[in-house]
């Protein structure tokens, strides 16, 4: 029985292991948890290596060895969520459902945990139940969650208004001002012809709204350029940064115009197959973008031969990504499309020579698609009339944390902090993380600095903290987030995050000394210097930027000791005095013996 | 740090390890009389001093597994100007680590109540025996440690390296082929 629904659902991806992850989330799906046997079964029928099997089983944070609620809860326990008070509502389901965080209730019927950031920093503290996100949560929301989980009601039919999760676009401008009309970038790329809409492209000076700010036209060209049986497109909707949702937003409003630009790029390059990777947090989305790429194929939007044009055939698969923030990072992402454990690639080779399949791929985000689609519609003039020299047009802030109106803010490149300040309705405020934990942490000094690629980038995240945040505090969340979300593929960063996190919260927890301010500044530059990619690479700006804004806070946490032990010792011998029964002067340390 | 005249005191100590990194020290061979001609040994297992004297450098080897281990570190660091972990033990626990993931029970139970061929199954509780910690910590947890020589056990050419270059007064460095592994 087990046995034949393995087969079927394996059977339903064409026995692929590419699709090894749509395999187990599928089969975790139908038995809940991916047991022993389910994995050594799957790994048979696929005729790959168990250990393959294994190896991504225990990468991926949303797939579960070991059996897990027919309710499970995922809190997130991103700063933002923990400033809007994730702790309490942690405490309250805890409570109210009788259950400890990571422990299934005994009854088998529901289990809670943390996870990382899940995109609603807006409207937080939010969760993932079963999957589906769930924002806004508060006492009476969470009273009615616990209701529906004890009466074993399917998640199907609870009350709409639990899922409403209002898209906050506060500042519309160039992109949100209006999406475009479906099909009508595709017929100004036919009429204008391919080259001239990737000069046009060109022209714009579009860089990627992902973080990393490579000029679009370049990629699509080097990858055009790149010869080969397939080329591919491949949209990063991983949105995984904390404190980012404008991706999000732009998924719900703006897909069909995201999914025009792929079909323009598509063209461009020379693709006939692309993928959005959506990360496994807007699981809510999927059918709903489904719907729109069905939309489109049955308008020859998508499809074979779009726009009645012969030989211009392009279809678009969703994947679903499933807890990885490194997976947001395009080779590590393309390793997860494969189906393998998302390890970034060693670069070069680029994707866009050495891509999926190691065929040449296009990545880009979701924000930089739908821009080139605008783009190729009305040219490049109405996008890069505003910005700065070197930042043409504008981008998405996804603002949150201590302001008055979080939400979605569309500013021309180089409009200064203090004015989005002002617009948010900030108050008091201590500091700003700008691009979120990778990005940089600003104090009032930097105010008047401006959103650009020349002063302060950003993918989007724009995190306020007033007065009576602690940064130490914040650094210590953000610190914590790299290091649980590492790959930990190499050792710089494996180890360098948790020693990080260690040594900041022994200096949060006042028994820090000068040493240990000492260490950080160490780790910081053997972690950035030596990991093998961009999230070991920027995980020690956190530290850095607050070493640096807010040094005598430091000065204020440690002690003025040269050197203090990194562990309790008395309690380090607890255990062996109880088992020995012993409490002789010897059975016991002192902490410090100067 | 020399002077020409008085010879350097270098101390050294095995914690929890296996004394593998003292062999490797005596596999410098004949170089030890370069070595004593500028230098004398404080405490060692070379000189059976039971504490050590005020030394210029202190040699560590092994991890911290029990209280004893920890006045003997915290005497050294005291007493040395310079202390180095020398080998995998003492820079992360090493071998005797890997119980770290057992509980202290368990150990205890396999080894004096549970195991082949234990007579007279008991924890031992004796005041005069050093009690255990609840895991192996690495020695720079719990003291300052200025240098690490990495290896299990670093090679006698690492530590000659090592020490030749601290007795000329060079800030220490150790050429890619002597923490080559693979
Ligand atoms: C750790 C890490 C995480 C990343 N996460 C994302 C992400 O969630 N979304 C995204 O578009 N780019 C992300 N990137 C950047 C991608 O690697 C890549 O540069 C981007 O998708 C390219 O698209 P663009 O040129 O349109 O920005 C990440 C990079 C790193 C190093
Ligand atoms: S830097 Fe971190 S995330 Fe990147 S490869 Fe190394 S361990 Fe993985
Ligand atoms: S590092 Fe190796 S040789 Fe040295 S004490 Fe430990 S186990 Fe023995």
């Amino acid at each position: 029985m087990i046995e034949t629904t393995i087969k079927s659902i394996i059977h339903h991806h064409a026995s692929d292991p590419t699709r090894l992850l749509d395999i187990l989330l599928d089969l975790q799906n139908q038995f809940g948890y991916l047991s022993a046997e389910t994995i050594t079964q799957t790994a048979d029928l696929l005729d790959i290596p168990v250990t393959r099997v294994q190896g991504v089983v225990a990468f991926y944070n949303f797939l579960y060895a070991k059996p897990v609620g027919r309710y499970r809860i995922l809190l997130s326990n991103c700063i933002i969520d923990t400033m809007h008070g994730a702790l309490a509502v942690m405490d309250q389901f805890c409570q109210q459902l009788g259950i400890k965080p990571d422990q299934l209730r005994s009854d088998g019927k529901v289990s809670i945990a943390e996870t990382s950031c899940s995109g609603f920093c807006d409207q937080g503290p939010a969760a993932l139940i079963n999957g589906v996100a769930i924002a806004s949560l508060n006492s009476q929301r969470i009273a009615s969650i616990v209701n529906l989980i004890e009466n074993d009601t399917p998640l199907k039919d609870w009350p709409a208004e639990l899922f409403q999760r209002p898209d906050n676009i506060q500042l519309p401008g160039y992109l949100l001002k209006q999406a475009i009309t479906p099909g009508s970038a595709i017929s100004s790329l036919l009429s204008r012809g391919t080259q001239a809409t990737l000069d046009e492209i060109e022209q714009s000076a579009l860089r990627g709204c992902g973080g990393a700010g490579f000029p679009t036209a370049s990629k699509w060209r080097y990858c055009r350029d790149a010869e080969a049986r397939q080329h591919y497109v491949v949209c990063n909707a991983d949105e995984g940064e904390p404190g980012t949702f404008k991706d999000r937003v732009l998924l719900n409003q703006f897909a069909d115009q995201m999914f025009e630009g792929m079909t323009i790029c598509a063209r461009i390059i020379g693709a006939r197959q692309g993928f959005v990777y959506l990360r496994g947090e807007y699981l809510y989305l999927k059918d709903k973008l489904q719907q729109i790429i069905d939309e489109r194929t049955a308008n020859h939007w998508l499809g074979n031969d779009i726009a009645g044009v012969t030989g211009f055939d392009f279809e678009i698969k969703i994947r679903l990504g499933a807890g990885a923030y490194i997976c947001g990072e395009e080779s590590a992402l393309l390793e997860s499309l494969e189906g393998k454990r998302g390890i970034p690639r060693i670069r070069p080779p680029f994707p866009v020579t050495h891509g999926y399949l190691n065929q040449p791929t296009v990545v880009n985000n979701v924000e930089t698609f739908a821009t080139a689609a605008k783009i190729a519609l009305e040219g490049s003039q109405p996008f890069n009339q505003q910005g700065t020299a070197n930042s043409p047009g504008s981008r998405l802030l996804s603002v949150a944390g201590d302001c008055t109106h979080p939400g979605i803010y569309e500013y021309p490149f180089g409009t200064r902090i203090d004015q989005i300040l002002d617009d948010c309705r900030a108050e008091n405020t201590l500091c700003v993380q700008i691009g979120g934990p990778s990005g940089t942490m600003i104090a009032e000094a930097d105010f008047h600095r401006h959103i650009s690629f020349e002063d302060l980038p950003t993918g989007g995240s724009f995190i306020v903290f007033n007065g009576t945040r602690d940064p130490l505090e914040i650094a210590g969340n953000f610190v914590a987030f790299f290091a649980h979300e590492n790959c930990g593929f190499c050792t710089p960063c494996r180890v360098g995050t948790t020693l990080m996190k260690n040594t900041l919260s022994k200096i949060n927890s006042g028994s820090g000394s000068q040493d240990d301010i000492a260490e950080l500044h160490q780790l910081c530059e053997l972690i950035s210097k030596n990991s093998h990619c961009g999230l070991g690479q920027t995980a020690p700006n956190p530290v850095m930027d607050t070493l640096a804004c807010f040094a005598e806070r430091y000065q204020a946490k440690v002690n003025n000791r040269t050197f203090t032990p990194d562990i309790d010792l008395e309690a380090a011998l607890q255990e062996a005095r109880q088992l020995t029964g012993r409490d002789d002067p010897a059975a016991h340390l002192d902490q410090f013996n100067e | 740090m020399t002077t020409s005249t008085a010879k350097i005191n270098i101390a050294t100590t095995s914690l929890a390890g296996c004394f593998g990194c003292h062999m490797s020290l005596l596999d410098i061979d004949e170089r030890i009389q370069d070595l004593a001609e500028v230098a004398v040994f404080d405490r060692s297992p070379f000189t059976d001093i039971k504490h050590c004297n005020q030394s210029d450098i202190g040699l560590i080897e092994g991890g911290v597994c029990n209280a004893e281990n920890v006045h003997v570190l915290r005497e050294f660091r005291k007493q040395c100007n310079i202390l180095i972990a020398v080998g995998a033990c003492a820079i992360n626990g090493g071998i005797p680590a890997l119980r770290n993931n057992i509980p202290l029970k368990e150990c205890l139970e396999e080894s004096y109540i549970d195991g082949l061929g234990v007579v007279n199954p008991q924890i031992p509780n004796d005041p005069e025996l050093p009690l255990i910690l609840d895991k192996v910590y690495p020695i720079h947890e719990i003291v300052k440690i200025d240098y690490s020589l990495p290896g299990c056990p670093p090679s006698a050419d690492a530590i000659c390296a090592f020490i030749t270059d601290l007795l000329a007064g060079r800030e220490p460095t150790l050429p890619d082929e002597l923490i080559h592994y693979d």
